[in-house]
């Protein structure tokens, strides 16, 4: 059921005022009739502005959290768009079922998954969470209510997929759950000390490992710069022993604290802990599936530690070609300014072509870090980074964005006059504007 | 043993989260709703959550001589019933209610008739089984008469007396009666409004019925500070209640 959320993103900046929110709660109602335009608004975990509507109305849809089937023996699920993954999670584990893909954080509705076209460790072989969806309903300004699929206006579904909730409001949605024995994984993890081991790693660990992805020291510089920790899993066999216990009730960020607590000697002495506490040699452990899934669901809240004034990811993906000499580049100039955080992520994607028009995962090397807001300076280390990733024929990922370009945008996203068709007229998010150079 | 299970006004956000922890343990549930289609989508959801069987029934508040018929229907569709809640209602406009005496008369009816017309057959049902619970959905309101909502507050308060007596009338057969006293609940319905810490959410709402109806409690307010914020109230002599604006 509902929680007692603000309309906020989950960087917390920028900071936007929608004129109204409207609380969907049954799937056969119509559209609210409003002023001015609409956007679906799920869970809020969306980072930058690709989930504000400033001046607009948001339509909340946490309300829509009903099931429509489940099928136990084949798992194929059906359910509305305000339904949180946690939600499946706790229904479907018990019974060997888990998600065919998952984000970094289960506490993000179903449309959401769909809208921002969401990727996980298992990208290079299950690609998208849009590549999973067998169905959805589309509930258009026009009145309309649209069955898509690959198979059925298949354009329109395209569109969907990564559609930032532009193109209508998702009701519910179907796709395929995928087997699992029980809710462990295996995994392997294996410090590298610079960039080119990671690259070693991710060649070749990715045809063995289900699931992969690196954590990156983006303070180290140097012969150390892009030093890091490659985590490798699998789903356990069946006669898994030694089996972890699940995590117990999270804690939670209680406050907002008055200031960011993110400074830069106490993230240097961090990462430096983090990375020597691995081992030299590969190590390997059986471990519950939320911790391996989500480290950071673990702390209630956790954005709050960046404090008032918010904080910006920055996610890009370039090309596999100069994917080794781009991160390179990028890792430099972010060791450079001091500025980065402890949240950084690497890894390489598959090459499965994308499931929507505006999908972000691509074949490539993405790059994913945390940045707490200070202004001009974050700003400017921005635009060092966005020259860099134009120069490697890049993009930026906008479920995470604050910051780029319309022209960026435009050389990320080739495929946007295709998707122009298929807008919603009485949709738009601040996102939106932004990018497309209208009025925010 | 499964429960059984009617709840009547099936589509409020806390008789479905009630419903969604029932289903969870595998309950038989016969949902009463005005509007049948919200409550299939519900009943759907209810079965992928465990219930072991789910039935709807359209049922209309507003609509005279329709409970006795309601209540014929969901004991045979489940055999009997352990538990019935009663949560439909509405929230009255107090001002239109002051100018209108038909208004009045109607909002009394839905929050008030409408629910004696259902729990007459059901006590005499359950008091011939000997067992069931009967919860009902009352309101803060009902604990004294305020300016700003005494026609919803009357209609809760007398409901709280005639619950009071009924329970008095069934202890022998073994039946139990609670009335719930909700006070602010984050339904959907209010979730762009600005929330303070008196704000509970449904399902904690629903988590406090579901205990008390397993405890056998007679008197509920949820969350439980409110019985003290109500103690407060109803304390405060006339002389300075008359000032306040409340």
């Amino acid at each position: 059921m509902a929680a007692l959320t603000p309309y906020q993103s989950w960087g917390r900046y920028p900071r936007a005022s929608p004129v109204g929110v409207r609380s969907l709660r049954f799937r056969d109602q119509p559209l609210p009739r409003v002023a001015g335009n609409v956007l679906p608004f799920g869970n809020g975990r969306s980072y930058g502005d690709s989930c504000l509507n400033n001046g607009g109305t948001l339509l909340a849809t946490r309300g829509l959290d009903r099931f429509l089937a489940f099928d136990p023996g084949t798992g194929l699920i059906r359910c509305e768009a305000g339904v949180l993954l946690s939600e499946i999670l706790s229904l479907t584990v018990g019974g060997g079922w888990f998600l065919p893909v998952t984000p970094g954080t289960r506490y993000v509705t179903v449309g959401g998954a769909i809208a921002n076209d969401v990727h996980g460790k298992n990208h290079h072989l299950a690609g998208t969470f849009g590549h999973q969806v067998t169905r959805l309903e589309l509930l258009r300004s026009s009145g309309e209510r649209l069955h898509c699929g690959p198979t059925e206006r298949a354009d329109l579904f395209a569109a969907t997929i990564g559609g930032l909730g532009l193109t209508g409001l998702i009701t519910w949605a179907e796709f395929r759950l995928k087997r699992i024995a029980n809710p462990y994984v295996q995994v392997e993890r294996t410090r590298f000390d610079h960039l080119d081991g990671f690259f070693e790693l991710a060649l070749g660990a990715d045809r063995e490992h289900e699931y992969t992805v690196a954590w990156i020291d983006c303070l180290a510089s140097g012969r150390r710069l892009g030093r890091g920790i490659y985590m490798a899993g699998n789903h356990a066999a069946p006669t898994c022993e030694g089996a972890p216990r699940p995590p117990g009730r999270a804690p939670s960020i209680p406050f907002d604290p008055p200031l960011s607590l993110i400074a830069a000697p106490s993230l240097r002495a961090f990462n430096g802990i983090f990375y020597h506490k691995q081992p030299r040699r590969p190590t390997t452990g059986v471990e519950h599936y939320a911790p391996f899934f989500y480290p950071l669901d673990g702390i209630g809240q956790w954005n709050r530690i960046y404090g008032p004034k918010g904080f910006l990811q920055y996610q890009s993906v370039v090309p596999l070609a100069v994917g080794r000499d781009a991160t390179r580049a990028m890792l430099e100039c972010i060791a450079g300014s001091g500025q980065g955080s402890f949240l950084s992520v690497l890894k390489v994607f598959g090459d499965r072509p994308a499931a929507g028009l505006l999908s972000f995962p691509r074949p490539g090397v993405t790059l994913a870090l945390d940045f707490p807001y200070k202004g001009r300076a974050t700003l400017r280390l921005f635009e060092t980074l966005d020259t860099l990733v134009a120069q490697a024929g890049g993009a930026i990922y906008p479920a995470k964005d604050a910051h780029m370009s319309p022209r960026l945008f435009a050389a990320g996203y080739p495929r946007i006059d295709e998707f122009r068709r298929h807008l919603d007229p009485a949709f738009s998010s601040s996102f939106w504007r932004r990018v497309t150079g209208e009025a925010p | 043993m499964t429960l059984r299970v009617l709840i009547v006004g099936a589509t409020s956000a806390i008789a479905e989260a009630l419903a969604r922890r029932y289903a969870a343990q595998g309950a038989t549930l016969f949902l009463a709703a005005r509007h049948t289609g919200r409550a299939e989508a519900i009943a759907d959801d209810l079965r992928v959550r465990g219930a072991a069987m789910v039935a709807v029934g359209a049922y209309d508040a507003t609509v005279p001589d329709r409970a006795e018929a309601l209540v014929a229907a969901a004991w045979e569709a489940l055999g009997g019933l352990d538990v019935a809640l009663i949560a439909h209602g509405s929230l009255p406009d107090q001002a239109a209610c002051a100018a209108s005496a038909a208004l009045t008369r109607r909002e009394l009816e839905v929050n008030l008739i409408s629910v004696i017309d259902l729990l007459t057959p059901l006590a005499n049902r359950m008091q011939s089984a000997g067992c069931g619970t009967l919860a009902v959905i009352g309101s803060v309101a009902g604990d004294r008469g305020r300016q700003s909502n005494y026609v919803y507050g009357a209609a809760k308060g007398a409901l709280a007396i005639f619950l009071q007596g009924l329970a008095h009338r069934l202890a022998p057969a073994g039946v139990r009666v609670l009335t719930i006293k909700p006070g602010f609940v984050d339904t959907p319905m209010t979730a762009a409004f600005p929330k303070g810490p008196l704000w509970a959410s449904p399902d904690r709402v629903a988590r406090d019925i579901q205990r008390a109806i397993g405890r056998g409690a007679r008197v509920l307010y949820t969350p439980w500070f409110w019985r003290w914020i109500m103690l407060v109230i109803t304390l405060v002599p006339a002389a300075i209640f008359h000032r306040t604006r409340l």
